[in-house]
């Protein structure tokens, strides 16, 4: 079963100076995030498979559209992050099942490799909600510069039956990144962590 | 020093496929853009704020392209409209209030509006020609903390009684406006609510092109 979606919104947040100094090339940011149907809500179902295949679908759709909205070729890509709210008829079990067997292969492919793990938040919420979706590099998980998060919400969802699905992807780090650790230029990018 | 300084640009696009109802054969997409910038007039009165009012202009123009070109749909597409402003707590509301004649005129001049900027600007009509965006650019403003929210009223663009297209869109940026900040707002759709059924004057009934019906 595809995934019934109500609504799709994807978000760029650029920036362009920070405490005063020019960010040159501005450091950006998409979310895309989707509004679907939740098909268990209500009551307690043991088997998840349409929820991890749902998962397996927006991951690729999600990404897409983040990469879309930057304009960049999927190598430019960074950082990456997933979240999922899940709303009052759901339980929190839904957004695993959507978050992490499976959405994670086609994000990889929307981004070109991503050996780093897909750092992860999901929340149960009513309307409006927001959640806080945790950003790491791609290929490599330790590197510094690149810890972030960006906040997702849609302002009329979830509503009780719903999950809101959220993907970030950037082409950059923090603003002004000052703080050492692993740089972007000590990438191995083959055990995802360094 | 320039009066613009920008820090940061959202720009927001959002598909509405149902709502509950029947799926809509062209779902709707509605679009935000927010300019984050310093407010050159934070933390004191200054009684003269209109050079700001004019250094505003190119900023509105650029983000009304920027939103079009975001929401990837031909300005013909468009719809309704709608701005707002946020002013960090160092600003006053007057300082949100610049944004009218910018933000206006910006999305009237992409959308198809061909009037006379300048006497747009003293209050007066601008003799624009009969046609798009002749209708008044519905907005709302606040003073707010970094992430507040401000829902931005829409209305169709060529005439604002057309009850299907009034609507409103909510805006925030997190962790924006500072306090020494304004956060300016465009949106636009491409139609009516997804589910409108509520009578009223219908979009392809528009008959005198005066901004109103």
């Amino acid at each position: 079963m595809s995934a019934q979606i109500r609504k799709i919104v994807v978000q760029v947040d650029e920036v362009r100076r920070e405490m005063g100094r020019d960010i040159t090339p501005p450091t950006r940011r998409a979310l895309a995030m989707a509004v679907i149907e939740n098909p268990f809500a209500g009551r307690y179902v043991e088997q998840l498979d349409a929820l991890i295949a749902i998962g397996e679908e927006l991951g690729g759709l999600l990404g897409d559209k983040c990469v879309q909205a930057l304009g960049i070729t999927p190598a430019q890509a960074h950082s990456y992050g997933k979240a999922a709210i899940v709303g009052e008829a759901g339980e929190l079990e839904h957004a695993a099942a959507i978050l992490h067997p499976k959405l994670g292969a086609p994000l990889r492919r929307a981004v070109e490799k991503g050996a780093a793990l897909v750092p992860s938040a999901k929340k149960q919420g009513g309307v409006g909600t927001a959640v806080d979706v945790p950003l790491g590099h791609k290929d490599a998980a330790f590197v510094r510069s690149h810890f972030d998060a960006m906040e997702a919400r849609v302002a009329d969802a979830p509503r009780a039956n719903e999950i809101v699905v959220a993907v970030v992807v950037t082409d950059s780090g923090r603003p002004l990144p000052r703080i050492g650790g692993l740089q972007v230029s000590e990438i191995v990018g083959q055990d995802g962590l360094r | 020093m320039s009066l613009i300084d920008i820090r940061r640009i959202l720009t927001q696009v959002e598909d509405t496929f149902h709502e509950g109802g029947p799926r809509a054969s062209t779902p709707l997409r509605r679009g935000a853009i927010a300019v984050v910038m310093t407010n050159p007039y934070a933390g004191r009165y200054e009684p003269d704020i209109l050079p700001m009012m004019d250094a505003l202009q190119p900023v509105g123009i650029d983000m009304a392209h920027r939103l079009r070109a975001a929401m990837d749909v031909p300005v013909e597409r468009i719809e309704g409209y709608g701005k707002g402003a946020i002013i960090g707590a160092a600003g006053e509301l007057e300082h949100g209030a610049l944004w009218h004649v910018p933000g206006g005129y910006a999305m009237r001049e992409l959308l198809g509006w061909k009037g006379d900027a300048a006497a747009y600007k003293r209050g007066e009509s601008g003799g624009g020609q009969a046609g798009n965006a002749l209708a008044i650019v519905p907005s709302t403003k606040k003073i707010g903390a970094p992430g507040a929210a401000l829902d931005v009223p829409l209305t169709h663009i060529n005439a604002s009684y057309v009850r299907s297209h009034f609507d409103a869109m909510e805006v925030r940026v997190p962790g924006a406006p500072k306090p020494d900040e304004i956060v300016y707002i465009l949106v636009m759709s491409t139609g009516a609510r997804v589910h409108a059924r509520v009578g009223g004057l219908a979009a392809d009934a528009i008959a005198k092109w005066d901004g109103l019906r």
